[in-house]
């Protein structure tokens, strides 16, 4: 058994379950819950307590999936990202986590930490960073899909092993 | 036109519609 590329696997697959687990959350489930909490005036226990909690989690399980994902390619990390010799299928899944890992520490992390009062900003950057991270997560959910399609998909063992 | 990433339906069905478009990128690259 070669241990390396088994616990990278392993790594990947925990850090990938809390990174998308986390994006789905915050989706599919606070975003509403947002909204009913600011009409009701509960929005600060999750914007104090939960929201910068979960962010942390968030974005370094997104470098730890990235980083355990570049190690499980290896020696084929070139082939995948230009998909050749038989990697197409892992290269597209590379290339849409490396986007949403992208995506959240330029576009959610930063306009996140405006929202949550993190970092200073005024009322109306506060309303832009809003629609740019909601965006950004949005596409992150759009773009999880097919990213797990071609992760789930078996190309890599295909190409690396010929079944 | 409203923007499909507002609603969790218009998100989950453009993921699924890249999946698709993929699909036959990737089915075409390996021949």
């Amino acid at each position: 058994m070669d241990y390396v590329p088994a616990l990278a696997r392993w790594l990947h697959f925990m850090a990938g379950v809390m990174w998308i687990g986390l994006l789905y959350y915050f989706n599919f489930v606070q975003v509403a819950a947002l909204k009913a909490a600011a009409a009701d005036g509960t929005a600060a226990g999750i914007t104090k307590h939960v929201a910068p909690r979960a962010l942390l989690f968030f974005r370094w399980a997104a470098v730890v999936t990235w980083l355990a994902g570049a190690t499980l390619l290896s020696d084929k990390f070139v082939d995948a990202f230009t998909l050749r010799h038989g990697m197409a299928g892992i290269g597209v899944g590379a290339w849409l986590g490396t986007i949403m890992l992208f995506n959240v520490w330029v576009l959610i992390w930063p306009n996140q930490q405006k929202i949550l009062g993190l970092k200073p900003a005024t009322d109306e950057e506060k309303n832009a960073a809003r629609r740019v991270a909601f965006l950004a997560s949005r596409a992150n959910v759009a773009l999880s899909i097919p990213m797990l399609f071609f992760m789930a998909g078996g190309w890599s063992h295909r190409a690396l092993f010929g079944l | 036109m409203k923007n499909p990433l507002d609603s969790l339906w218009g998100t989950i069905i453009s993921g699924l519609v890249l999946t698709v478009i993929l699909y036959f990128v990737v089915k075409s690259i390996l021949g």
